[in-house]
């Protein structure tokens, strides 16, 4: 259960951004990969107690998740997986390891009020 | 003044702040002539055994060291320091994982001397220290025979982060009903092209064939000096 120590590393993150700009934060939004190695239920309830009693203390957390996108070198292009348990591609059926997306932990918005 | 909800973009990395540090380090170990090992796994895989093993291996012909991460005890540190190699405990208290940082503060006045391999034992787990990168060369996941078969498909992240898989007490193997050819094929499906080396720690077996092989990726790695 590491969630709530990355919870409250978005939330220094965001803080900073906050400070930074003059703004009130209203909601975090993030990219999560499958293979980030961190569960949304677990980050999602970790997210409101790293914020309480912060300024950020009330705002929502917005995940967004990033399925995992592999390259496949005999279709020579992008798939994307179906299943994190099976590593080759849904079209032609080769093994392949490369992960394009899938890797993601990054705050990519901030919704705020002025 | 508008009180209008913005969006306002941003790319910020959640882990940035761990990855330059493993960066840093990374660069620092290369400079140095220091190959770097990471083990993870489950509790009671084996890792310790299977480090305290390979330390006794190398140490009369490399200098070695270990920093080992446990949520309370120095049990694991203690049992490291019969190899006679110099062994750090990085107590974690309640933390599931080791972070770069507390590598880089373990590290910091800690040995002088030239250092060909260092090895980092992780906090027993197989969901959490993936997504820490350390700086390490190579990560070592372990999973014991006596676990089963499934182990990859269950923690498909943590087979994906790491380089090698190890399976571990293969003297236990027939006690057990260990089916390897299905544990390889699970280890495929989840990182395919994945090394696979199996090894008893307690009997000795494999444990050259690793030794062979850890040396391979230290030459391969040019940290040869």
């Amino acid at each position: 259960m590491h969630e709530l120590s990355i919870a409250m590393s978005i939330v220094d993150m965001a803080q900073e951004e906050a400070q930074q700009r003059g703004v009130h934060i209203t909601a975090v939004h993030l990219s999560l990969g499958l293979l980030s190695g961190v569960v949304k239920d677990a980050l999602l309830s970790s997210y409101d107690m790293a914020c309480d009693g912060t300024p950020l203390a009330g705002s929502r957390l917005v995940i967004n998740e990033v399925p995992v996108e592999v390259y496949c070198p005999s279709c020579r292009a992008p798939r994307t997986l179906s299943s994190v348990q099976w590593f080759c591609c849904p079209d032609c059926g080769t093994a392949t390891s490369e992960v394009i997306h899938g890797k993601e932990l990054e705050v990519t918005a901030l919704e705020v009020e002025a | 003044m508008s009180t209008e909800p913005r969006l306002l973009e941003v790319r910020k990395n959640v882990l940035k702040q761990n990855d330059m540090v493993a960066r840093a380090l990374r660069q620092r170990f290369r400079d140095a002539g220091t190959f770097v090992v990471s083990l993870v796994s489950s509790p009671g895989a084996g890792k310790t055994t299977f480090l305290e093993k390979t330390l006794t291996l190398l140490r009369p012909n490399h200098n070695v060291a270990a920093l080992v991460g446990d949520l309370a005890t120095d049990n694991d540190a203690a049992r490291l320091a019969r190899s006679q190699a110099p062994v750090k405990q990085i107590t974690t208290g309640t933390l599931c994982h080791l972070e770069a940082a507390m590598v880089q503060n373990a590290l910091e006045g800690w040995l002088t001397g030239k250092l060909d391999f260092l090895f980092i034992e992780n906090v027993g787990n197989l969901v959490c220290p993936s997504s820490y990168d350390l700086g390490e060369d190579l990560r070592l996941v372990l999973m014991s025979t006596t676990e089963g078969e499934d182990k990859p498909l269950k923690y498909p992240t943590i087979f994906n982060s790491s380089d090698v898989a190890v399976i571990t007490k293969i003297d236990l193997a027939d006690a057990v009903e260990f089916d390897e050819a299905t544990a390889r094929a699970n280890i495929q499906a989840v990182r395919p092209g994945m090394d696979v080396l199996k090894i008893s720690a307690k009997s000795g077996a494999g444990m050259e064939e690793w030794l062979r092989f850890l040396a391979a990726r230290q030459l391969r790695q040019g940290t040869t000096a």
